[in-house]
C-alpha cells in the first residue's frame, strides 16, 4: 500500500509539471525540448548557428517558399506580432528553416525571407543537418511526388517553436492560437520584460 | 522525415537507447542458456516455450528500436500499436515462454545463489513488487497507465519530450510483464496476495470495460483529441479523424481479445489443478 501512495504521488508529480501562477496564452513547452541548436546556413550562404542570435527571442519555423498557402500565411502573421511589439521587436528573430533545399537555394531564400519582413532569417541546410534539426524538435517533414511540371508538395509541421533569449524552449503556438496570445506571451518572453517571466 | 532508399533505414533504430539492447540481448541470452541447460534434464523444454519467448522480446526490440519506434511518434494509431505490442501482446508471449523456469536456470550461478536472493529479501525492492502485485492494484495499475499516458496533456508532453516518451514507453513494458506474469504464473496462488485461478479470471474481465470505454472513446469521437500529431506531423499524408478512429479501433479490440485468451489459458490450469494435482513448478527465484 504505502508503494501505492508513492506511485499516486510520483504520477501527481508529472501531472503537476504544468502548473503555473501566471498560465501562458499559448502552450507551455518548457523542460520538455531541448535548447536552440543548429548548424544551417542563411540567405548568403554564410553558416549560421543557434550562436548567432544568442539574446534574442526566437520563433522557428519550418516551411518551403513554395508553399502554397499555410507558411506565407504563418510568416505574415508572425511579422506582424513582432511588429507590434514596437521597441520589442529588435530582440526577436523568426527562423523560417526551409526543408526544401532543392529549390530554396540561398538566393531564394533571401528574396522570401526578405519580402516578409527584416527580422524573419531565412535557413536551409543539407537534407542531414536538416534531419538532425527537425529530429531534435520532434517534427516530421516529406517531399512529395513530383508532378508532370516537375514541382511537389511538401509535407511539415505547421508549429511555432519559441525559445527565449537563453535559447530555451519555452511555447509551441499553432495556426489556432491568435494575434493576441502571441503578442502577450512574446511580450513576455522579452529579455527587459518585468511583467513576471515565468 | 524522408527514409532513404536503403532497406537498411527501416531496421536501424530512430534513436538509439542502450537500454532497449541491453534488456533485449541480456533477457535473450539467459533465456537460451537456461532452455539449453534445461534440454539436458528431465524437464526437457520443447520449442514452443523458446519460440513464444524470443518473439515476444523480438516484437518488443522491433517496436522500441527500428522505423517503428519513428512511425509511433508520428501517427497516433502506429503509437497504440506499439502499445498493443509493449503492453499486451509481447509481455504475454515472453511469459508463455516459462521465463520462471527458464531465466534462472540460465543465470550464472552466484548471480542464481547470491544476488537474486539477497535482492529479494531487501524489503524495499520486496515490498514495491508485493505493492505493484497487489490483486487490486495491479489491474488498476494496468488499465491505470493505459488511461494516464492518453489523457490529451499528458500525450503532449511525452510525445514531445523524448525523456517522456522513454518513460512512457518502459511503464507499459514494465507494468505488461508484471500484471501478466501475475496473471499467467502457473502455480495456483500466486505468491503474492494469494491470488487464486478463479480471483485472476475476475481481473482479466474486470480490464476489458475499461479499455472498451476509451477505445470506443478515441474511435467515435469527432474532434481530433490528439493534437500532438498535427504539431509534429504525421509520418504521411492521413486524415487526422482517420487515424485517430483506427487508433481507437487499436486501443478497443485487440486489447479485449488478450483478456478473452488469457481467461482461457488460466481456466485451463484451473482445470489440471483441480482433477489432479498442481502443475510441478520450477519454483524459481521470486517464490
Amino acid at each position: 500500500m504505502r508503494c501505492f501512495v508513492w506511485l499516486l504521488l510520483g504520477l501527481a508529480l508529472l501531472g503537476g509539471c504544468s502548473d503555473n501562477p501566471h498560465p501562458w496564452a499559448l502552450r507551455d513547452i518548457s523542460g520538455l525540448l531541448p535548447p536552440l541548436a543548429f548548424e544551417l546556413h542563411d540567405g548568403s550562404g554564410q553558416p549560421r548557428s543557434e550562436a548567432d542570435f544568442a539574446g534574442d527571442v526566437t520563433l522557428l519555423y519550418f516551411g518551403y517558399t513554395h508553399c502554397p498557402d499555410i507558411c506565407p500565411t504563418t510568416l505574415a502573421r508572425l511579422s506582424g506580432v513582432v511588429r507590434q511589439l514596437k521597441e520589442g521587436a529588435g530582440q526577436v528573430r523568426i527562423l523560417f528553416v526551409s526543408v526544401d533545399p532543392a529549390r530554396d537555394t540561398p538566393a531564394v531564400l533571401r528574396a522570401y525571407a526578405h519580402a516578409f519582413g527584416p527580422q524573419v532569417v531565412g535557413l536551409s541546410g543539407s537534407q542531414a543537418q536538416l534531419g538532425k534539426l527537425a529530429k531534435r524538435y520532434r517534427v516530421s517533414y516529406g517531399l512529395g511526388k513530383p508532378g508532370a511540371d516537375g514541382q511537389y508538395e511538401v509535407s511539415h509541421s505547421s508549429a511555432v517553436f519559441i525559445f527565449d533569449a537563453h535559447g530555451q524552449a519555452r511555447l509551441l503556438a499553432t495556426s489556432t492560437d491568435s494575434d493576441a496570445s502571441l503578442v502577450a506571451d512574446l511580450a513576455r518572453l522579452l529579455p527587459g520584460d518585468t511583467g513576471g517571466e515565468g | 522525415m524522408q527514409p532513404g532508399n536503403s532497406a537498411l533505414i527501416y531496421l536501424l533504430p530512430w534513436d538509439f537507447y542502450p537500454a532497449v539492447v541491453l534488456f533485449c540481448v541480456l533477457l535473450a541470452g539467459v533465456y537460451v542458456r537456461g532452455w539449453l541447460r534445461l534440454r539436458q534434464t528431465a524437464e526437457r523444454p520443447g520449442y514452443a516455450p523458446l519460440t513464444a519467448f524470443l518473439v515476444g522480446l523480438l516484437l518488443v526490440y522491433v517496436v522500441m528500436h527500428t522505423y517503428v519506434d519513428y512511425l509511433s511518434q508520428h501517427m497516433l494509431w502506429i503509437h497504440r500499436v506499439q502499445h498493443l505490442v509493449l503492453h499486451h501482446l509481447a509481455p504475454f508471449l515472453m511469459l508463455l515462454g516459462a521465463p520462471w523456469q527458464m531465466l534462472p536456470a540460465g543465470l550464472p550461478a552466484g548471480v542464481r545463489n547470491s544476488l537474486l536472493p539477497r535482492l529479494w529479501r531487501n524489503p524495499l525492492l520486496r515490498g514495491l513488487y508485493r505493492g505493484l502485485q497487489n490483486p487490486v492494484v495491479a489491474p488498476l495499475l494496468f488499465v491505470g497507465l493505459i488511461y494516464f499516458w492518453l489523457i490529451p496533456d499528458i500525450h503532449f508532453g511525452a510525445m514531445l519530450s523524448a525523456t517522456r516518451y522513454q518513460l512512457m514507453n518502459w511503464s507499459m513494458l514494465l507494468d505488461g510483464l508484471l500484471f501478466w506474469w501475475l496473471i499467467l504464473d502457473p502455480r495456483p496462488d500466486h505468491a503474492v496476495g494469494r491470488l487464486g485461478f478463479g480471483g485472476r479470471i475476475v481481473i482479466l474481465s474486470l480490464i476489458v470495460p475499461p479499455q472498451i470505454i476509451i477505445g470506443a472513446h478515441i474511435a467515435l469521437a469527432r474532434e481530433s483529441l490528439y493534437p500532438v500529431y498535427n504539431v509534429c506531423g504525421r509520418a504521411w499524408p492521413i486524415s487526422p479523424l482517420v487515424d485517430q478512429q483506427i487508433a481507437g479501433l487499436v486501443t478497443w479490440i485487440p486489447t479485449s481479445m488478450m483478456s478473452v485468451i488469457a481467461m482461457l489459458i488460466v481456466l485451463r490450469r484451473w482445470m489440471h489443478e483441480r482433477t489432479r494435482d498442481p502443475l510441478p513448478v520450477n519454483r524459481g527465484a521470486l517464490s
